[in-house]
């Protein structure tokens, strides 16, 4: 039977089917990771488009977008969710780890390529979902779900009949499935694909943030789902699990909320670790420094991060003492993170530092990513975080870590490994372009909002007391400037594909050492038909 | 090549010098008014042990600490930069490891945090362990207006507190003046501004005596929401079958209106249930409780002789 597949290989065509079979039936990890790309991209546009509007409506005071304040909810709802669940997860996730989790490690495929499918295709349904849900009755005589992303009952099952937020947990539970199916197989790749003499510990940073993730997301994607068919089951049977008429209890919703929402903040952050780690290093013509402290330093934030959950959660009314633990336990996250900072810090020291575009959004990743940082050393603590607590000044510390750590780290990424994917390189002028658009705008767009945060200004409001107008017509000039940089970025990727400058196979140089280098630009259909060996 | 490494390393520099500079120089021009006032970059002024409290673990602790960290590490980040750009160091090193620095860039941080969460565990406590009080105000969240009831004084009815207002559909596309002149416009006797703060005056505040250590119960009737007023440095979720606590004493000299909003998402009017709390002097409470019953002429009376037709931020 092995030679039925050998054919395949070697035959004239690189073994890619015709377009139908390849794209929607795909079981080859490089084609699902564009697909996830594609799907993030997608994602990111419409969740983009959600937050143009709502600092459009922010920029003075007063109704001027939104005649229905509910439709104003419902757009920081879906900006939410699909930022999260649809942008930066399919992308660092599904689109770069699918694509570069086998390379790196010598693998010629993932461990399941059907499930890879059905994983893709999974979330694709999700995304509909979610979309059909902002146009279907919500409540409140407004289309779409408006409870935040956090999905509080009793809010989003009394305060929300229509059968819009039953498409949006169908929704979740889709990505959710989506999501495990994914970790469970990125994890059974990385344990047992590796190529000969890879050993963990000789496995690239990107691998190891991608095989902490998906730990997180195998432990507490259940969680979630189980809290949203309770919702579910609340909403359409009359189960009472949240209603306390019935004995039930509105908070237990938030723990388990908050059991899965903590760690999914590291998921969306570490695959971003994993990636400037091998920018900086690449940029330094340096190996990673302190490689074991790096990648155990991920391991440590990703247990950490499942018994900190409640301090999203201090002004619930929780006993002092549980406060004082989740406060302790919260400041110990700052270790682990420090240790990555300075590594970084050391990669780079004694280098010979180039500063192409990866570089530079490497850098800006680090520079807002300590920011993003401190900040939630201020919310940690929780007697401060009672002055904090839902205002902007939350909006600006998350903002902070995920819209310029994680978003940043893609981009690095994508603009790192954009020639080893395309086969083409894109103009510098214009990717540098779209890096200074995006740096100055998103500065300008959320270091107000720590200042309005301490003023007081609560969040999720479309109305607000005029005297913050300054702060936030400055957040929303940051916004559009911004949204240009994102209209330049779809015109850099289009102009690479026009021009098609080729890319070499390995066209950083001696700094990027890891095994995708060694292949071609873009790589063969199937790869490593010969395993590579790792001195 | 050069321009970009060139506008990196500047750019980098530049952005950290905004920050620290916003961050301090927001802390130096902390506004004396009450309420929130446009640009200021500090918290509300304080007016509560626990909201003094709050500020100065900001403002002498984490604010110093947090700006020193960033500019260090952008510092360093610059220096390095600079340093070991390609064209003065071309051939790089090849140093990956020292245990010594990577020990003492984990311990060090420890020590930081430890010294951080002294003050902080303080805080919470001083916070979250309500003193002996001498009233009790119970504060029922509802779809979307506070209901406001004094268990220590039966004959004060409970009374309902709403944002002065009018109906959303008609304020599309209205600036704030012209929603403020149609409020303004309405017959006496009905909830009007005159002068007060648009979105934040309500049309029955919750009063309260200066000095004294009042216990807030809080809860909610259906959909969650928060209780909170910045200048207290108060805020409770109020959450069905539940009742939360929390408590504020407001300094002496003190007595004023200070506002606050619904700060938990609860439905299309989250934005529009804001908070008032009429702070006056115990004897002139004593009065107003004891003629408890009839709130709207006493809390017009109590308007009257308080901070009626002042707005929020020039009170004092």
């Amino acid at each position: 039977m092995a030679t039925t597949y050998a054919s395949a290989d070697t035959d004239a065509h690189d073994g890619k089917p015709k377009f139908w079979v390849r794209w929607f039936f795909s079981t080859n990890h490089k084609d699902i990771g564009t697909l996830y790309l594609i799907l993030g991209l997608i994602g990111g546009l419409v969740g983009g488009f959600l937050s143009i509007m709502m600092r459009l409506e922010l920029s003075e005071p007063g109704l001027q977008f939104f005649g229905n304040p509910h439709t104003y909810n419902m757009f920081i709802t879906m900006h939410g969710l699909l930022m999260i669940f649809f942008m930066v997860m399919p992308i660092i996730i599904g689109g770069l780890g699918n694509w570069f989790v086998p390379l790196m490690i010598g693998a010629p495929d993932m461990a399941f390529p059907r499930m890879n499918n059905l994983s893709f295709w999974l979330l694709a349904v999700a995304l509909v979902c979610g979309v059909i849900s902002m146009f279907l009755p919500g409540g409140a005589g407004g289309a779409g779900f408006g409870g935040s992303w956090v999905m509080y009952p009793p809010l989003s099952t009394s305060g929300h009949p229509g059968p819009a937020f039953d498409f949006l947990i169908i929704g979740i539970l889709a990505a959710g499935f989506s999501s495990i199916f994914g970790a469970i197989n990125f994890i059974t790749t990385i344990f047992n694909m590796r190529a000969p003499g890879m050993t963990m510990h000789k496995m690239p940073l990107y691998a190891w943030s991608v095989l902490v993730t998906s730990w997180l997301l195998l432990l507490s994607l259940p969680v979630l789902a189980a809290a949203m068919i309770m919702l579910f089951t609340d909403r359409t049977v009359g189960t009472g699990f949240f209603d306390p008429a019935m004995g039930g209890d509105p908070l237990m919703f938030q723990h388990l909320f908050w059991f899965f929402g903590h760690p999914e903040v590291y998921v969306m952050i570490l695959p971003a670790f994993g990636i400037i780690s091998h920018v900086i290093a690449t940029f330094s013509r340096k190996p990673v420094f302190g490689y074991l402290g790096m990648a155990y330093a991920m391991v440590a934030i990703g247990v950490v991060g499942f018994v900190v959950w409640a301090h999203h959660m201090y002004t619930v009314g929780m006993d002092v003492d549980v406060k004082a633990y989740f406060l302790a336990a919260t400041f110990v996250i700052a270790v682990p993170t420090g240790v990555k900072v300075f590594s970084w810090l050391a990669t780079m020291w004694g280098g010979s530092i180039r500063y192409s575009i990866p570089m530079q959004w490497a850098l800006a990743t680090i520079f807002l990513f300590v920011i993003g940082g401190v900040t939630g050393v201020f919310l940690a603590s929780a007697g401060l975080d009672t002055a904090a607590h839902d205002t902007y000044f939350v909006v600006a510390h998350f903002h902070y870590v995920l819209s310029m750590g994680a978003v940043f780290a893609i981009f690095s990424g994508f603009t790192y490994w954009f020639g080893k994917m395309s086969g083409y390189l894109y103009n510098k002028w214009l990717a540098g372009l779209q890096f200074w658009l995006f740096f100055i705008g998103v500065n300008l767009a959320f270091m107000p909002q720590h200042f309005l945060g301490w003023q007081g200004m609560p969040r999720r409001i479309p109305d607000y007391f005029q005297e913050y107008q300054l702060l936030n017509q400055i957040s929303s000039y940051g916004s559009y400037m911004s949204a240009i940089g994102v209209i330049v970025f779809i015109v850099w990727v289009i102009e690479a594909f026009i021009v098609k400058r080729k890319a070499g196979d390995n066209y950083w140089g001696e700094g990027a050492d890891t095994l995708e280098w060694t292949l071609s630009s873009p790589p063969p259909y199937h790869q490593y038909s010969k395993l590579p060996q790792i001195k | 090549m050069r321009i970009s490494r060139l506008a990196a390393s500047v750019g980098v520099t530049f952005a950290g010098l905004i920050t620290t500079g916003l961050v301090t120089t927001g802390l130096a021009f902390a506004s004396n008014k009450n309420g929130p006032t446009d640009g200021d970059l500090g918290f509300q002024r304080s007016v509560t042990p626990v909201m003094d409290a709050i500020t100065s673990l900001n403002n002498y602790w984490l604010v110093p600490i947090m700006v020193a960290i960033v500019v260090l590490v952008t510092a360093l980040m610059v220096y390095i930069m600079v340093r070991f750009r390609e064209k003065a160091n071309p051939v790089p090193s090849k140093t990956t490891h020292h245990v010594g620095l990577e020990l003492a860039w984990t311990l060090i941080p420890v020590v930081i945090l430890v010294i951080l969460v002294v003050p902080s565990m303080k805080l919470l406590y001083f916070q979250d362990v309500i003193p002996e009080s001498e009233l009790v105000v119970k504060v029922t969240g509802d779809t979307w207006n506070w209901e406001y009831s004094y268990p220590d004084h039966e004959h004060i009815d409970p009374y309902v507190s709403s944002i002065v207002d009018i109906a959303n559909a008609d304020k599309f596309g209205l600036s704030h003046a012209e929603i403020i002149a149609r409020i303004d416009a309405r017959p006496a006797g009905e909830p009007r501004l005159d002068g007060r703060p648009y979105l934040l005056a309500t049309d029955a505040a919750l009063v309260v005596p200066v000095d004294t250590v009042v216990k807030v119960l809080v809860t909610a009737n259906n959909n969650m929401h928060a209780f909170a007023v910045p200048q207290f440095g108060i805020k409770i979720d109020a959450m069905p079958g539940r009742i939360n606590e929390t408590w504020f004493k407001v300094h002496a000299g003190e007595e004023g209106t200070y506002y606050g909003q619904c700060s938990e998402i609860c439905g299309i009017n989250h934005a529009f249930m804001p908070i008032e709390v009429m702070v006056v002097s115990k004897a002139e409470f004593k009065r107003w409780a004891a003629n408890g019953g009839s709130f709207t002429t006493q809390i017009s009376q109590n308007t009257g002789s308080i901070t009626q037709a002042v707005p929020v931020n020039t009170v004092q």
